[in-house]
């Protein structure tokens, strides 16, 4: 099978984590990816600096929903302190596969819409 | 001239090789055609033997660079049957001809209460040249609309093509829907009002015959790398009065006769448009591509399409699920945009390529069909007629597997 594809993240797609809204989120943002239609809405609540809770709604290719599933799931319990310094290491991380430059775009466009939700960061990432 | 396909497929290197174990099965002609040996050669034999600048220099390799360049400008020309080879201008590509008419003509001739017409089928590259002329002059971008099969909606074509229309410009064949406009009647109404007519040639002139003097369009523009030649070549064909009219869209060597410090003269057509050094080995390339094509006959790589294509959307109809757009096969060039189920065209295209097949997805830089059909991408399958009904059939097969990896 394709390694774009592996086991992990067709769970996640098909069967995402924390998909829907929360009632009264503290953060709430959405972001979408004009290129492909990729579209994400990340919402977030905080507690002394910790993400307590979160949800995502969204749509878009296998690897932005699955990204989306994944991070959510994981960022739930974590210090924003920590949080912060996540970069793209990060999401490949937790996605376990190697992606090209267009589709990367997509992988990352969750963590985007956190930096931009959470911080104010609208320039992440910066084209290297 | 009749020849098998598997003798056209030996001019061409790169249809040898593999991508991910499997034959390369190559779908995404409509973004870039490859290249036959015979273009590759002369390009390659150019840069071994008379390298040099051209119009300028009085030595040997100078005056055959310039006899090469010059030489494939008339090739080209006869291509498309233009009446002179002053009319043919070298581009980058179809975008930059555009944007040489946007500029040049458009900035001179449009005002506040002239309007542009163009259709909700155009590729970016002629839409946004028109946006930014038409912002910059207070002329009026209109647009023809499409119907749910994606023709163009003709009858309301009375309504927006009027005596306010300047400039009429249209695909001649559509690089998502796969239409083929009816290009000499569209030309024959702007005429009809006083207006000009270019003709986005892009997707019609490497697929099919095209005859400017037939058409009596007052521009085609069209580009190299579609039609088996080179990528930084394309060209601009403009009717010789026109071309006279304008002013220069970019200044520099070659463009001009005389400079002075209190102004400057400028060459005469097609010169006058060519700021610079151009891009020769690519326009020699491009000549090498227009004689393998004419050799192959225009009329043999459309009815090669056309049979493609044709064969393509009756298979993948049959594929639960799959949703192609545009019209049925007969008034289609070699053009699929489909959906299939909600799986997103990324995917779907990913999962081709692992099995060696290349198309594109995303909305080919035409996003206002898109928007017009409520879909943000589609996946594209292209065919060239160097492809083969086994591609189709591959492509077909490998639509089970894109369901089968993404089945709940
Ligand atoms: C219909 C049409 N017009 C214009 C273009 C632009 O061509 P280029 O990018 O070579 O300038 C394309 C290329 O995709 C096209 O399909």
């Amino acid at each position: 099978m394709d390694q774009l594809y592996r086991e992990a993240i067709l769970d996640h797609y098909r069967y995402p984590r924390h998909k829907g809204h929360l009632d009264d989120p503290d953060v709430s943002y959405h972001d979408h990816n004009p290129f492909c239609g990729d579209e994400i809405t990340l919402e977030l609540n905080i507690e002394d600096g910790v993400v307590v809770d979160a949800a995502f709604d969204g749509r878009g290719c296998a690897i932005s929903q699955a990204s989306a599933s994944m991070m959510t799931e994981e960022i739930i319990g974590k210090p924003l302190e920590e949080l912060r310094g996540w970069t793209k290491d990060d999401i490949l991380e937790l996605l376990g596969i190697e992606i090209g430059p267009v589709r990367l775009k997509c992988a990352l466009l969750p963590l985007k819409a956190l930096k931009a939700g959470v911080w104010g960061i609208e320039d992440w990432p910066h084209e290297e | 001239m009749m020849t098998s396909i598997e003798t056209i497929r030996a001019d061409f290197p790169i249809l040898q090789r593999t991508v991910k174990d499997h034959p390369l099965a190559y779908l995404d002609n409509a973004a870039s055609s490859q290249k036959p040996l015979a273009v590759l050669q002369a390009m390659d034999d150019y840069y071994r033997h008379t390298n040099a600048n051209v119009h300028r220099g009085v030595h040997t390799l100078s005056e055959e660079a310039t006899r090469l360049y010059e030489g494939a400008r008339g090739r080209i020309g006869r291509f498309i049957n233009a009446g002179s080879s002053k009319e043919i201008i070298f581009t980058r590509n179809a975008t930059e001809a555009i944007n040489l008419v946007a500029y040049s003509w458009g900035l001179d001739n449009l005002g506040p209460g002239d309007e542009v017409l163009i259709t909700e089928m155009e590729h970016h590259a002629n839409i946004v040249p028109w946006q930014l002329v038409c912002q910059r002059t207070g002329a009026t971008l209109r647009y023809i609309p499409i119907d749910a099969r994606g023709d163009l909606r003709l009858d309301l074509l009375d309504e927006l093509l009027t005596e306010r229309t300047r400039l009429f410009a249209f695909v001649a064949m559509s690089n998502v829907l796969g239409t083929i406009n009816p290009t000499a009647q569209l030309v024959a109404r702007a005429h009809t009002v006083g207006a000009l007519a270019l003709v986005d040639g892009a997707q019609s002139v490497p697929h099919m015959p095209v005859d400017v003097q037939a058409l009596d369009c007052d521009f085609l523009v069209f580009s190299g790398h579609k039609m088996c030649g080179p990528t930084g070549i394309g060209v601009l064909y403009g009717r010789r009065d026109l071309l006279e009219q304008m002013p220069p869209f970019m200044g520099g060597g070659d463009m001009i006769r005389e400079v002075h410090m209190d102004g400057s003269r400028w060459n005469s057509l097609p010169w006058k448009f060519e700021a610079g050094t151009p891009a020769i080995a690519e326009a020699i390339g491009l000549g090498a591509a227009v004689d393998y094509l004419s050799e192959l006959g225009m009329p043999w790589v459309r009815e090669q399409e056309h049979a493609l294509v044709n064969y393509a959307v009756e298979k993948l109809s049959q594929v639960e699920g799959l949703r192609i757009i545009g019209p049925d096969g007969d008034q289609r060039g070699g053009v699929v945009a489909f959906t299939l189920d909600d799986i997103h065209p990324h995917d779907i295209a990913a999962i081709l390529d692992s099995e060696g097949i290349a198309i594109r997805a995303g909305h080919h830089c035409a996003q206002p069909i898109h928007d017009h059909f409520g879909i943000v991408a589609t996946a594209r399958a292209s065919f060239y007629f160097y492809n083969t009904f086994e591609e189709v059939d591959r492509l077909v097969a490998a639509m089970e597997k894109v369901q089968s990896v993404f089945s709940f």
